[in-house]
């Protein structure tokens, strides 16, 4: 049996000779064991990650066995492996896509599950290919794939020119900040060879290229099935000036693609052997993201902020003077400061942002719809962060580009720009400055799966050019920083902010109570301030009515005050029917961003408690038809799950209850009194 | 040659291993190190000593003994380990046959390889171990290319190649129930090559089996089996003296010798560079049971 030098081949019978021994080895053709040793030990290789994408018959799967097989890589019992399948699929060619199957669900379905990895050499380089499959799924798959990639080979169907998939996988290419992309135009053999075919499709491939941002993209025609410009030039096609695919691969030029400006340092992990053995040892462990860290540098510690030096850069061998990414050390600090697992370690000149409110573009990867129902974190670097809200900009057809702003869900391998509220801040770069420090997984807290994948978008760039979007309305995405920090405002103020947010039906008391908690913080000299919900109304609210989207941002906008308020030290006393819990989970979660406290107090009244007070006549009213939509009546009320605090109850009284507001507020060290 | 600044592809690996086996460390309760005496464990134990020296492991090891191993294999283990200064567990085989937990096989091609998978999940479960470190590589072997570097198990120990979740840049999402495990694979992009390569680069020792010797071996299906009293001969095999040397260290019931001179390091490297057969198509019978040999035992929890 032998490869195919022609179609006719493949196509026809009985030419095949047997392959009796393989012909491929790990030393290069016509190469001793002796000097392979020598070439490995005295001449080391560097790494090139590529992914390969393409559809279903793009013919991938062929010109990744080409790849193998014309690079001697092929060994004699896979050879073996290949040929018997081949006969039993009754080909009489050797089929070099089967180097590549995996799984028995594949071979029988004849379909590919997942990622796969595949190693190869040269004498140049070593290669992992991230394999991806372009079935459905694609999205997912290929961004999996293509997130470690330094080059992304997409193949094209001379036959078909550029289809819907070509432009994905271009697309996401761009996305994800591969550096170099090598468009494959496959089956030349079937189009004649034609040098017509191909500046055609290289001429639609650019003119969709010219909106994304691929800095490095070379065309090459190809066989993969013949083998034309895999390996060896092809000498069907002597109109292509052009390098063979493996010759690209082994030269494309790599070094330049990292960033060695911006030093960056996630602690992993604190080594700290026990007292006896070695005294009062501590180095921090982690990989360099980023920039050429050296000895004595002057370094602070984010998000905590503290200043300090490098004192020594420990490797097992010993101290060395500088570490450069991708090594993984472990930094000694001139200073006993509090850096654990979550530190990030940057030069004092260069630092990156520290926030917990960012906008990214989000791959959803998972079949269950993004729901703000569920509760997600998110991994970056090496800290963990719950989220708060994701606010969906707006989703975008990875094949048109189009933009959909009336998107608010999102499902699998949708690719969407999001803003992330966290819980806590996080210490990145966007991932056009630095894929480590740029790059963040999704993950469901329920159900462990990783859900999205999501790059961080540097915000005053993308606004530079680019379309007015919902963001650049309210460009919001990094907070005004100032030299005052909240540390210094509330120390010298003797006491931090905090909302206390009061919920329930009209009537039920809020009020009455929220001002009794005011008028005893500020008796004490604590800074307190009610928003009432009437009051607002009349102001910073008059424009709203009450149906249920401008309850929604009455709501929004009454959170947002809150925040501020906190901020400043104020404990901010809301008092609010807000009767949905989507909305309070958003103004909590609005707190939880920025680390504030975010108290909710549930005054629960029974309505027929509320009506026989109805301070303001509202049920009177609606009872009597002149008012539609009151909460309890036209409305519904959803009441709080899990509330911190429930009032409200006939057997108390006002000031019973605002005492056990003020021993909450103690015992949550939110009173100076 | 790599030019300022970049890292050779070996230490590019390595320093991808080192991470993983950090990253786990932090975000796993319970881990575990498998060591079997064999080259890619012996890989894992230098990996550990560059991602946590001068402080002991954060976790002890484990070695799966099928009672049927190299001698020169458990010799070279214990003292290994002792040098280390590090605790090993032994999971024995032996016990689980003895708690009637798994049935011996019978017969002339009797071994105790697949008995390994319920010794291992057992072991795995008195321990609570929630994160098993294994010396596994993608290039092994056909399911392999397509398992992650964290690799689930349900409660049962199955891998489900199905339901992996993706794995991001060096992202890796450690969060599981309780009762479920990973397995983790630090060298999962390494090569056979990578691996003695490393060995070479590193001085590492390794078990003696794996440089040429004279043994007294039987050729079955193509493969040369050590003659030992866990292996019956079948009519017609006749052993004979052969210089030999093993490729993988697994039950002598199942591993088969190359025939070799390689008697050092870097002969074997070059032996390794020049082969024309892999790893496991040229010394385990395990895998040429069927096609899809190695799926099946990773589905039921296998290394």
């Amino acid at each position: 049996m032998s490869v195919p030098t022609n179609r006719s081949d493949v196509a026809s019978n009985g030419n095949g000779k047997s392959v009796v021994k393989g012909e491929g080895a790990l030393a290069f053709a016509g190469e001793s064991a002796q000097e392979a040793f020598k070439r490995l030990t005295e001449r080391p290789a560097d790494l090139l990650r590529f992914a390969t994408a393409g559809s279903v018959d793009d013919g991938k799967s062929t010109l990744i066995g080409r790849l193998l097989y014309d690079s001697k890589q092929v060994l004699a019992d896979q050879l073996a492996h290949v040929e018997q399948t081949s006969q039993r699929m009754g080909h009489d060619f050797l089929d070099l896509s089967l180097l590549t199957d995996g799984l028995r669900a594949e071979r029988e379905q004849g379909i590919t599950i997942d990622v796969a990895y595949r190693y190869f050499a040269t004498a140049q380089r070593r290669f992992i290919i991230a394999d991806t499959p372009g079935h459905e799924q694609y999205t997912r798959n290929m961004v999996t794939g293509a997130s470690t990639a330094d080059l992304a080979i997409v193949l094209i169907d001379a036959r078909k020119g550029v289809v819907a998939q070509s432009k994905r996988h271009a697309f996401i290419s761009s996305l994800l900040g591969i550096p170099h992309v090598v468009v494959c135009v496959n089956k030349m053999d079937l189009v004649d060879y034609d040098e017509a075919v191909f500046d055609r499709i290289v001429a639609e491939f650019d003119t969709f290229a010219a909106r994304l941002e691929l800095p490095d993209v070379t065309f090459i025609p190809i066989s993969a099935l013949l083998g034309d410009n895999v390996v060896d030039r092809s000498e069907s096609m002597p109109w292509y000036q052009g390098p063979p695919l493996l010759y690209h691969l082994e030269h494309v030029h790599i070094a330049s693609d990292r960033n060695l400006i911006d030093v960056r340092f996630p602690v992993q992990w604190v080594i700290r052997p026990p007292a006896t053995s070695v005294s009062d040892y501590r180095a921090y462990a982690g990989q360099l993201a980023g920039g050429i860290i050296r000895q004595g540098d002057e370094v602070v510690v984010l998000p905590g902020g503290q200043h300090t030096t490098v004192a020594s850069i420990d490797t097992f061998e010993g101290p060395v003077a500088e570490a450069f990414p991708p090594m993984s050390v472990a930094l000694r600090l001139s200073d006993d400061i509090d850096v654990g697992r979550g530190s990030t370690i940057v030069r004092t000149q260069n630092q990156p942002t520290v926030s917990g409110r960012f906008e990214c573009l989000l791959c959803w990867m998972s079949e269950q719809p993004l729901s703000p129902r569920r509760r997600y974190m998110v991994k970056h670097t090496t800290r963990t962060a719950m989220v708060g809200a994701v606010d969906v900009r707006y989703r975008i057809d990875v094949e048109t580009l189009h933009r959909d702003e009336s998107a608010t869900t999102l499902e699998l391998n949708d690719l969407a720009r999001v803003q992330l509220e966290l819980s806590s801040p996080l210490v990145f770069d966007s991932y056009r400055r630095n894929h480590v420090t740029g790059s963040l997984i999704v993950i469901d807290v329920a159900s462990n799966e990783t859900v999205g994948a999501g790059v961080i978008l540097d915000t005053e760039v993308e606004g530079a050019h680019g379309p007015q979007t919902k963001s650049e309305r309210s460009p919001n995405v990094r907070w005004q920083g100032t030299r005052m920090t909240r540390e210094r405002r509330w120390r010298s103020l003797g006491h931090g902010g905090a909302t206390l947010w009061f919920t329930g039906l009209p009537g039920a008391g809020k009020s009455t109570v929220a001002a009794g908690v005011e008028e005893r913080l500020v008796q004490a000299g604590q800074a307190a301030f009610l928003l009432d919900g009437d009051n607002l109304r009349h102001g910073l609210n008059g424009d709203l009515g009450f149906d249920e989207g401008a309850r929604r941002e009455n709501v929004r906008r009454t959170a947002h005050v809150a925040r501020l308020l906190a901020e400043s030290g104020t404990i901010a006393l809301v008092s609010l029917v807000s009767p949905y819990a989507a909305d309070r989970e958003t103004a909590a979660a609005l707190h939880a961003a920025d680390d504030l406290d975010f108290i909710e107090i549930y005054v629960n009244a029974p309505l027929e408690l509320c009506e026989q007070r109805d301070p303001k006549g509202l049920y009177a009213r609606a009872r009597a038809g002149e008012l539609a939509g009151l909460t309890g009546v036209g409305a519904p009320y959803e009441a709080p799950a899990d509330p911190d605090l429930v009032l409200g109850s006939d057997q108390e009284t006002i000031e019973q209850e605002v005492d056990r507001v003020m021993e909450l507020l103690a015992a949550r060290g939110l009173t100076s009194i | 040659m790599p030019p300022a600044y970049h890292l050779t592809h070996l230490r590019e690996l390595e320093s991808e291993a080192v991470h993983v086996m950090r990253e786990v460390v932090a975000e796993f309760e319970r881990p575990v190190l498998l060591f079997s005496g064999g080259k890619d464990s012996i890989v894992l134990l230098r990996l550990a000593e560059k991602a946590f020296r001068p402080a002991p492991f954060p976790f002890p090891l484990m070695h799966v003994d099928t009672g049927h191993n190299f001698p020169e294999a458990i010799e070279y283990r214990d003292r290994r380990v002792a040098e280390l200064g590090e605790r090993l567990i032994v999971a024995s085989v032996e016990d689980s046959i003895r708690e009637g937990r798994v049935v011996e096989e019978t017969g002339p091609r009797a071994s105790r390889n697949s008995l390994q998978t319920v010794t291992l999940l057992d072991a795995i479960a008195e321990h609570g171990f929630d994160a098993a470190f294994g010396g596994a590589r993608r290039d092994e072997e056909r399911a392999r290319a397509k398992e992650r570097i964290l690799s689930f198990r349900d409660e049962f120990g199955q891998w489900e190649p199905q339901r992996q979740r993706p794995e991001l840049w060096s992202l890796f999402n450690g969060r599981i129930r309780k009762g479920e495990h990973a397995r983790v694979f630090p060298i999962s992009n390494w090569t056979e090559l990578d691996v003695w390569q490393y060995i070479y680069e590193e001085g590492l020792e390794v078990p003696a089996i794996y440089f040429a010797h004279e043994r007294e071996v039987f050729a079955r299906d193509g493969m040369l089996y050590a003659v030992s009293p866990f292996v019956e001969l079948m009519e017609g095999e006749r052993p004979f003296m052969a210089s030999v040397r093993y490729r993988t260290v697994g039950d002598m019931s199942c591993t088969g010798a190359v025939e070799s001179d390689a008697g050092t390091l870097e002969a074997v490297v070059a032996e390794i560079a020049a082969t024309e057969l892999t790893e496991r198509g040229q010394t385990r019978a395990d895998d040429r049971v069927t096609e899809a040999a190695m799926e099946d035992r990773k589905r039921q929890g296998y290394f």
